[in-house]
C-alpha cells in the first residue's frame, strides 16, 4: 500500500514542459559560469587574461587543465 | 495517514536556491582548505617556475605580465572556489529535480547524498586518476586545448561509468546476496571507466627535474579541495532538503527518533 510509505518526497514530480524549459536555461547559465571560472582564457569574458589570472590558484587546486 | 502533505512541496526554484546556497558555502570551505593546504605548494611551484625562467632559455610569458599580483591570486582562490561551488550546487540541484523519480528513494536527504557521492566519484576521482592536477610550472601551453577536451570527456565518461554501475547494481535481483549486487555494480562502473582510460590520450608534461614530493603534495591538496567541496555540498544540500521542507513530524515512522536521519526507510513500500 502506497499510503503506508513512511516518508514523502519533498519534490513534486517533474514532467511539465515548463520545468524542463527552466532547467535548460538554469543549466546553460551555470555551465557558462563554470566555463568562466575554470576554462576561459579570455575568449568569452572579453577581459583579456584578467579573470583567468585572478582565479588562477583556484583552477590549479580544482584540478582543471591550466596552461 | 494522508497521502498528501498539508504543506505544498517545494518548487524547482526552492530546490535550486538550496543547491546554490549549499554550493556557495561548500565552495568557500573548499577554498579555505585550498588556502591552508594548497597555497604553500603553489608558492613553491611558482618559485621553481621563476628561477627556471630567469636562468634558462624557457620563455614562459604566462606569469610574466603580472596582470594580477600573488595577493590578488590568493584572494581569487576563494572567488574561484565560491563561484565554482555555487555552479556545481545549482547543477546538482537541477539534476536532482530531473532525476528525482529515477533514484528510487522517497527520502530526499538520502537521495541527494547519493547523487553528490556519485558525482564525486564520476566527475572528480575518475578524471583525477588519468589527468591529475598539475601545479604552476607544469604543463605545455601548446596542448591546453587537447588536454581540456580530454579532461572534459573523462568527466562525462566518469559520470556515465557511475550510471553504468547503478544499472549493474540494479540488474541483479534485490533478494540476491549483497556481494552479487555490488559486484555487478563495480563491474558496470569499471567497464566504462577502463574504456575511457584506454581510449583517451595520455599527457606526460611534468619536467624531469620537478620535485616529486612537491608534485605529490600538490596533487593531494588538489584532490582534497575537490573532496571537501563535494562532501560539503552533499551534506549541506542534504541537510537543507531534509529540514524545512514541511514534512510534519507526525508523518514520520513511529520508531523514527527525532533528529535521526531516516536512512534505511527510503525504500518505497510498493506491493
Amino acid at each position: 500500500m502506497s499510503s503506508s510509505t513512511p516518508t514523502q518526497s519533498l519534490v513534486q514530480p517533474v514532467g511539465s514542459a515548463r520545468v524542463w524549459g527552466t532547467a535548460l536555461v538554469v543549466v546553460g547559465v551555470l555551465l557558462l559560469l563554470t566555463y568562466l571560472v575554470a576554462f576561459d582564457q579570455g575568449a568569452i569574458s572579453r577581459s583579456g587574461m584578467y579573470l583567468h589570472e585572478l582565479m588562477h590558484d583556484g583552477r590549479h587546486l580544482l584540478g582543471v587543465p591550466c596552461h | 495517514m494522508p497521502l498528501t502533505t498539508p504543506h505544498s512541496p517545494p518548487t524547482f526554484a526552492t530546490v535550486l536556491l538550496r543547491g546554490l546556497l549549499a554550493g556557495l558555502v561548500a565552495g568557500l570551505l573548499a577554498g579555505a582548505f585550498g588556502y591552508l593546504v594548497g597555497e604553500p605548494r603553489i608558492e613553491a611551484a611558482i618559485a621553481i617556475e621563476e628561477s627556471a625562467t630567469h636562468t634558462g632559455p624557457v620563455a614562459d610569458d604566462h606569469h610574466a605580465d603580472d596582470l594580477v599580483g600573488r595577493g590578488g591570486q590568493r584572494a581569487g582562490l576563494f572567488l574561484a572556489t565560491g563561484l565554482f561551488g555555487t555552479a556545481m550546487g545549482g547543477l546538482l540541484a537541477t539534476a536532482y529535480v530531473l532525476l528525482r523519480r529515477r533514484l528510487r528513494s522517497t527520502d530526499d536527504g538520502r537521495s541527494v547524498l547519493l547523487l553528490a557521492g556519485g558525482t564525486l566519484v564520476g566527475a572528480v576521482l575518475v578524471p583525477f586518476g588519468k589527468y591529475p592536477a598539475n601545479p604552476p610550472a607544469v604543463g605545455d601551453p601548446d596542448t591546453i586545448d587537447q588536454r581540456t577536451v580530454a579532461y572534459l570527456a573523462l568527466v562525462v565518461l566518469g559520470l556515465v561509468a557511475v550510471w553504468a554501475g547503478t544499472l549493474g547494481y540494479r540488474s541483479v535481483r534485490a533478494d540476491a546476496p549483497v556481494w552479487q549486487r555490488f559486484g555487478a555494480g563495480v563491474g558496470g562502473f569499471l567497464l566504462v571507466a577502463v574504456v575511457g582510460y584506454v581510449v583517451l590520450p595520455s599527457f606526460q608534461e611534468v619536467p624531469d627535474d620537478f620535485p616529486a614530493t612537491l608534485l605529490w603534495n600538490f596533487r593531494l591538496a588538489s584532490l582534497g579541495t575537490q573532496v571537501v567541496l563535494w562532501t560539503a555540498i552533499g551534506l549541506l544540500f542534504s541537510a537543507l532538503m531534509s529540514r524545512g521542507g514541511g514534512r510534519p513530524r507526525s508523518e514520520r515512522h513511529a520508531g523514527d527518533r527525532p533528529g535521526e536521519p531516516a536512512i534505511g526507510q527510503g525504500t518505497p513500500a510498493h506491493p
